[in-house]
This record gives structure tokens, C-alpha cells and sequence, in this order.
């Protein structure tokens, strides 16, 4: 019984959502002038029911009701109770109950922590929002049911969460990924927002900088996750492989960066107005692209559509419907917005605009070679990987010419910045980059190509830059304020991880090789002996475990990589074994048995590979800061309160 | 701004949209022309990838007919791939030549090590140079050669049991029964 009421509470939720849209984007006016008062508790009672239809799922799973079709084929009667419960979104149908649940939280988020905005608009901000919750509470419903019974032939066990969701990475990754998409959505309802009500000014940005922050700080978390956890999990000792379902969340993230950028320049100069509201619209419509279309299987295969035509086709014309329609809208008014400041080449606005420009540009780069496959099979029935030397070719240039535009910005001001200004402030940094970097260059033997090198020597130019700066800063007048620590932090990170690429790319040696038990290797300064494969038994999976020791000047230590294969279903996962550590990673995963004890051995030395993930927890550490600057938080002024009638 | 401009991006993905449709509505149906048919095979130098220091030209694909598979690592559509190749390999007397396709040399003998070598041998283009001669999209594309050394078919995308049967041995029953 408890199912059917989740199901109810979602079809209630579809209710209140279509009377947020119809009372918040009316705003006081017309024929629903008088809904606007109610439009909050319209947004805690989505929340309400959606977190309701979300505990009962999770109640099936947790009760082992098999008779609910998505509990069925995605849960176990031996999976482990953590899993039990993560497996809530571990499939398709979850994953979007999970989805609809976090649109619900940052709705109710915009209502509570935007007291300060104007009434009117912030019902406007939420209507929109509840137009999308409609979208997406509809898709459930009606092609994604993850409430569906399976009467009367109900099984008497399920067949299993897939094993490569059983993991920790895998569970808090497409949550933080989820947030981080949905969360784009407050920025492009600010922006519908400013469309409808011809209202885009300083405060307009001001306002919609700290959740376009979160939400980005969200997703950069979201993807660094996804990309250790197929370091880890996937046993090919990649951390990015341009895969499709990859692309599809880097995509947003690269044109929410551009974003976060140039609200800074619409808020403190005016410009760029319309181009941001054209970014917000980007990054919401990618978002939307990225999480529906990995879920559908659509990125796999076009053949997805034809498996499952309804699903394939509600997104079709949802995507439409969003995309055209604010496009449409945004031609039609966004005219209106343009903003008249001007700026010389060496001013914060022309670094901003090149960050954009570099940005965007990557952008079309990732989505040429993430379509260009789809459009291909579409068109001729063939399957083509463009792969990686297409996105290195182009992706290593534009990385380094930001490198560089990054490494020159901190000294900048508004407008125009003297060139006297730039010695003073960057001369100190630059210098010492250079030593730094011809250093480093001395210290490194083994032959590493020019990329790398020119990327190691920009990193240590953008912090040494940005250090200067703080330090000049804090010298001076006053402590910057938290949105400029935030700003310190993601720039550092970026650096941080820009260093990590260059080295783990240059430095990194693998080798695959087969060893039999007794074995000894030499590899990357380490000693490896294969002591041989034993068996473990798991919880669900049985598995073989190769024992390795690893010596290096005395230190000594074991690593242990498995292969499992999960009793239902019997899929086999490879576990790599890692020794992680600041400067360098071990890791060893284990192949195919071979004649005799023999087996088929993956050795990794990887340097520097954690900095690649751990400049991105600064990017994400950066942006979260940036929220909590007090500017975001001043009371209104009287003089924003009224939303002015929208131009005609 | 003019305000013409500002439907510029809702013109783009109305562009998108329709391209998409049309793709879609084409169907399965078309193949690209490709103007290296009939051509003779581009002249080329490349070190095999199983020994650098020996370095073959077009003229080693002269005499018989062989298929010429351009493949990476980095591909997985290779990899679904190959499977077929080792097939093709075990059940004729086809000759397959490899392309491996900037690639590196260490990772590309990794593979064929472990998922098994169908190729008789491999040309290594590094830096692409023979991809682009053969105005090469990605990976994996086939070409099949008669003995001559002329292209006679090209498939961008992977061979399959379909391609194989009804693309590839027909045309080679049609270049061996030619009476050559």
C-alpha cells in the first residue's frame, strides 16, 4: 500500500507545480492575480510530497518488495543495506524521483533565502522553476514510473543493483551531479525572470551570482567525483576519457564557469547583459541535455529512441519547448537590456570577455565531439569513436591560453588598467614564476613534452600572480571579503589541477605485463613481487585477490587488487589496488588469468595524479566561499522593490 | 546590437533541430561517398608498429587482397570491433593490415596482446600522416583492397557480421572469381 501513497504524493506534487507556474509566472496579475500570495506554500508542499514519494521508495527497498518493478531489477535480498538504500537512484526511474526532489529543495531554498528579493519577482523565479518541476514530475509519471507494480507475477527476488554502483564514489556522485544541474535552473529562472519583467541591473546579478556559485561548486564537485571513481573503479587507471556520458556533465560546467564570470562583469559594470542571460540559458538547457540524455541511454546508442519511443521523444519536446521557447524570448527582449559601458583591452572586462570566449569555445569543441558520433550512426547506421587526440589536439591550446589570460588577471582593474599598475603588482610574481618553473624544469629528468611544461610554468605563474595580489591586498587597506577568497580558491585550484594534468600526463608510467607468482619487477623506482591469487568471499560477490608486495628503501607495503564476480547476475568488476599519496599514486589492477598461476598485471606509477582532483575540491571549496560573501546577504533598498511593468 | 542579432541563437537551434530531424528521418539507408574509391591506395612510409626500425610502403599491399583496418587504443569502437576481426581472420583467408592510429606504441602491443592480433602486420601512424592521406573521420575505418592496391570499399565505422556479409565478401568473391 505504501507505494500507491508515494505515487499519490507525486501526482499531488504534479498539481502543485502547475499552480506555482500558473500563479508565480503571472505574478500578481491577470486572471490568477490572486494566487501569488500562495506560491511559497505551494513550493514546501512540492517539497513535502516529493520527499514523502521519495521515503516510501526508499521504504521498499529497504523492506525487499520485489513486487515494485524498480525495486525488482535493481535490488537484491544479499545487497548491503547502505546499498539497498542508494539504489533508490541507481537506475533510471529513481534517479529522476531523486532529481525531482532536489528541484524541489532549491525551489524551496529560493523561498526561504530570498526574502530580500522583490515579491513579485521572486514569484516570478519560482513560477518558472515549477514550470520546470512540471516538466520533470510529468516525465516520471508518465514514462519513468518508478512506482509501477509488478501483479501478480512478483518475484521472489530482485536481480541486483548494478555492481559498478555499489561503491561509494558512485553514490555520491550523480546526487552532487543532480544538484548541480537542477541548481543551473535558478539561474536561468533569474534570467526567464529578467526576460519577462525587463529588469536586469546590477542587483538583478547580484542576486543571481550566489546560486549560480552553489550550483556550480555542485556540479565541479560532481564531476571531480565521477572522474576518481573511474580512476578507481574502472581498473584503466584513466581519470577523463572523453566519453560521452563525461562530456555531457562537462559541458554544462564549462559554460556555468563562463557564467560565474560574466555575471561578475554584468553586476560591477553592466556589460555582457545579454550575454549572460544567454549563458544561464546555456547552462540550464546542457544541464538538461546532460541529465536526461545519459539516463536515457540515447549518448550509448540512438537505438535507445527506438527502444523506449516515448521516453526518447517526451525529451525531444521537452528540450524543445525550454530551449526554443526562452530563445524565442530571449530574441524578442533581451534588446532591451543591452548595456552601453565601454572598455580598453587592459581592463577586468577584456579578461572576463577572453575567459568567455575561451570558455565557449570549448564548449562547441565538447559538443561537436560528443554529437558528431550520435549524428553519424543517425545518418549512416556506423559507429565512430572522434575520441581522444580530437579533444587533446584542441583542448591542451585553449587550456593554456587560459592558463595565461588567468595568470595576468589579478592585477587588473575595471575598465583600463596602466601598465604601470601590471609591473607593480604582477613583476614580483612573474619573476619568481620564471625562476620557479626553470627550477622545476631542472628537476625533472625524464624527457616530458613541451605542453606539459608550458602548462607546469602558466600554473606557477597564476599562483604566484594571485599570491602577490593577496598579498598586496591584505597589506593594504582591508581583508578582502569572502567572495574574494572564494575567487582565490577556485583560481588556486585551478592551477592545482592544471599542475596535476601536466605532470600525471608526462611523468605517468604504465605497463602491463604478465607476471607468475614469485615474480619481481622493477617499475617506477618500486619493486613489485607477485606472492600469488587467493579467493575472497564478499557479501554478494566472490573474489580473486592478487597479493602484491611493493618495496622502495625499506618502506614496505601490500597491495591487494581484486576481481569480483557478484553472485546475481555475475558480472565481474575489476578493483584496482592504490596506494594512494601526495606526489604519487601506485596502481596495480589485475587482468585475465593466463596459462598455469600466471595472470595478466597493470602497473602504475602516477605522479602528481591527486592534484587533479584536489584542485577541483578547491574549485568547489572556492565556490561555496564565494555564497557566503555578506554582499549577497544585504537587506533589500526600498528603491528594488517594485517590479517595473515589462517594456513593450 | 542590431536587434536582428538577437535571434541568432534561437535561428541556430531551430538549424540544430531541423539537421537533427533530418538525420533522423534519412534513416539507416545512406553511405558517404568516398572519392578514394577506384583510386589506388595513397603512397605512404611507415614504420610497423611491431618494429620501428621497418619501414613499409604502399607497395606492400600489392598482390593480394586485403582489408586495411585503421584502429587505437583509445577507441572503443574498436575494441567491439576487433572481436569480428579475429573472427574474420580465423574463418578466411582474408588478409587484414592494421593502421594503428595515433596511438602509442607500448598501449597499441598491450592490446594485442591481450584481446589477440588478427593483423598480419601493423603500419604505426603516430602523428596520423597516413590518416590523413586517407581522409580518415576517426576510428575504426576499413577499407578492402584488391591486388592491385586500389580501394575498392570503404566503411567508416565498425565492421560487422552485416558489413562483412553482405558489403565486403561479395565484392571480394566478385575480385577472386574475376579469374586474377
Amino acid at each position: 500500500m505504501i507505494i500507491e501513497l508515494g505515487h499519490f504524493a507525486m501526482v499531488l506534487t504534479l498539481g502543485l507545480a502547475v499552480l506555482t507556474a500558473l500563479f508565480g509566472i503571472s505574478a500578481g496579475r491577470g486572471p490568477f492575480a490572486a494566487g501569488l500570495r500562495s506560491v511559497p506554500s505551494l513550493v514546501v508542499g512540492q517539497l513535502v510530497f516529493t520527499a514523502l514519494a521519495f521515503a516510501t521508495l526508499a521504504h521498499a527497498f529497504l523492506e525487499d518488495d520485489f513486487s515494485v518493478r524498480y525495486v525488482a531489477e535493481n535490488s537484491n535480498t544479499l545487497l548491503p543495506e547502505i546499498y539497498k538504500f542508494t539504489a533508490v537512484w541507481g537506475g533510471h526511474e529513481g534517479s529522476f524521483l531523486l532529481w525531482a526532489l532536489i528541484m524541489t529543495v532549491w525551489m524551496c531554498a529560493v523561498t526561504l533565502r530570498g526574502g530580500h528579493l522583490p515579491e513579485r519577482f521572486r514569484a516570478q523565479v519560482l513560477g518558472v522553476m515549477g514550470l520546470m518541476n512540471v516538466g520533470f514530475v510529468a516525465f516520471l509519471l508518465f514514462t519513468s514510473n518508478p512506482f509501477e507494480r509488478l501483479v501478480p507475477f512478483t518475484p521472489s527476488d530482485g536481480s541486483d543493483l548494478n555492481p559498478l554502483l555499489q561503491d561509494f564514489g558512485m553514490i555520491i556522485h550523480p546526487p552532487m551531479l543532480y544538484v548541480g544541474y537542477v541548481g543551473f535552473s535558478v539561474a536561468f529562472a533569474f534570467a526567464i525572470a529578467a526576460l519577462l519583467s525587463g529588469r536586469l541591473d546590477a542587483a538583478w546579478a547580484r542576486w543571481s551570482r550566489p546560486w549560480t556559485n552553489a550550483a556550480w561548486g555542485f556540479l565541479t564537485l560532481g564531476i571531480a567525483l565521477g572522474s576518481w571513481w573511474a580512476y578507481y573503479e574502472l581498473g584503466w587507471g584513466g581519470w577523463w576519457f572523453w566519453d560521452p556520458v563525461e562530456n555531457a556533465s562537462f559541458m554544462p560546467w564549462l559554460i556555468g564557469t563562463a557564467l560565474v564570470h560574466s555575471l561578475a562583469a554584468t553586476e560591477k559594470r553592466g556589460v555582457f547583459k545579454s550575454w549572460t542571460l544567454l549563458l544561464a540559458i546555456a547552462a540550464f538547457s546542457l544541464s538538461l541535455l546532460g541529465g536526461f540524455i545519459v539516463r536515457s541511454g540515447v549518448l550509448t546508442s540512438v537505438h535507445a529512441f527506438a527502444v523506449d519511443p516515448e521516453r526518447g521523444a517526451f525529451i525531444l519536446i521537452f528540450l524543445m519547448i525550454v530551449v526554443g521557447g526562452s530563445l524565442l524570448l530571449y530574441a524578442v527582449r533581451a534588446w532591451q537590456l543591452a548595456g552601453r559601458a565601454t572598455f580598453e583591452p587592459s581592463s577586468r572586462d577584456f579578461f572576463l570577455l577572453i575567459n568567455n570566449v575561451l570558455f565557449t569555445v570549448a564548449l562547441v569543441v565538447v559538443l561537436a565531439g560528443t554529437l558528431a558520433p550520435i549524428v553519424y550512426e543517425a545518418i549512416t547506421g556506423g559507429k565512430i569513436s572522434v575520441g581522444k587526440p580530437y579533444f587533446d589536439m584542441i583542448f591542451v591550446p585553449l587550456m593554456l591560453l587560459l592558463a595565461a589570460a588567468l595568470a595576468v588577471s589579478p592585477p587588473l582593474n575595471w575598465k583600463r588598467t596602466g601598465f604601470a599598475r601590471i609591473r607593480a603588482r604582477l613583476g614580483i610574481a612573474t619573476a619568481s614564476a620564471v625562476v620557479i618553473s626553470l627550477a622545476a624544469f631542472l628537476f625533472i629528468e625524464s624527457e616530458v613534452p613541451w605542453q606539459s611544461l608550458a602548462a607546469l610554468a602558466l600554473a606557477i605563474w597564476v599562483v604566484a600572480g594571485h599570491v602577490q595580489d593577496l598579498v598586496l591586498r591584505v597589506r593594504g587597506s582591508r581583508l578582502p571579503g569572502l567572495a574574494y577568497w572564494g575567487m582565490f580558491a577556485a583560481h588556486l585550484g585551478f592551477a592545482v589541477s592544471l599542475t596535476g594534468v601536466a605532470l600525471t600526463v608526462a611523468l605517468t608510467e604504465e605497463r602491463d605485463l604478465v607476471m607468475s607468482p614469485g615474480q619481481v619487477v622493477e617499475h617506477g623506482g618500486w619493486q613489485v613481487t607477485f606472492e600469488g591469487m587467493s579467493s575472497v568471499r564478499g557479501p554478494n560477490y566472490i573474489a580473486e585477490r592478487g597479493t602484491f608486495r611493493v618495496a622502495q628503501n625499506g618502506a614496505n607495503l601490500m597491495l591487494t587488487p581484486e576481481k569480483r564476480r557478484y553472485s546475481s547476475g555475475g558480472s565481474i568488476m575489476t578493483e584496482a589496488a592504490i596506494d594512494p599519496g601526495l606526489f604519487r599514486d601506485l596502481y596495480i589492477s589485475l587482468g585475465d588469468p593466463l596459462d598455469g598461476e600466471s595472470r595478466a598485471v597493470r602497473l602504475h606509477f602516477k605522479p602528481f595524479v591527486r592534484w587533479i582532483w584536489f584542485g577541483a575540491l578547491l574549485m568547489t571549496l572556492g565556490g561555496f566561499v564565494a555564497v557566503l560573501d555578506r554582499r549577497y546577504r544585504r537587506v533589500k533598498s526600498p528603491a528594488v522593490q517594485a517590479v517595473p511593468e515589462p517594456a513593450s | 546590437m542590431n536587434r536582428a542579432s538577437f535571434f541568432v541563437p534561437l535561428a541556430a537551434f531551430v538549424v540544430i533541430v531541423i539537421i537533427g530531424f533530418a538525420g533522423f528521418q534519412l534513416g539507416d539507408k545512406s553511405v558517404l561517398p568516398s572519392p578514394l574509391i577506384g583510386k589506388p591506395f595513397p603512397a605512404f612510409e611507415a614504420p610497423l608498429l611491431e618494429n620501428a626500425s621497418d619501414v613499409r610502403d604502399e607497395n606492400d599491399l600489392k598482390g593480394r587482397p586485403l582489408l586495411v583496418n585503421v584502429w587505437a587504443t583509445w577507441c572503443p569502437t574498436c575494441k567491439a570491433e576487433h572481436e569480428m576481426l579475429m573472427k574474420i581472420r580465423a574463418t578466411s583467408s582474408l588478409e587484414i593490415v592494421g593502421v594503428n592510429y595515433k596511438d602509442q606504441r607500448n598501449q597499441a602491443l598491450a592490446w594485442l596482446a591481450r584481446y589477440g592480433n588478427p593483423y598480419s602486420f601493423n603500419l604505426f601512424d603516430a602523428d596520423g600522416q597516413i590518416g590523413i592521406e586517407l581522409g580518415v573521420y576517426g576510428a575504426p575505418e576499413t577499407f578492402l583492397l584488391n591486388e592491385q592496391g586500389e580501394i575498392v570499399y570503404k566503411r567508416v565505422g565498425d565492421v560487422n557480421e552485416r558489413i562483412w556479409a553482405e558489403e565486403i565478401q561479395p565484392r571480394l568473391k566478385e575480385m577472386r572469381g574475376g579469374g586474377v
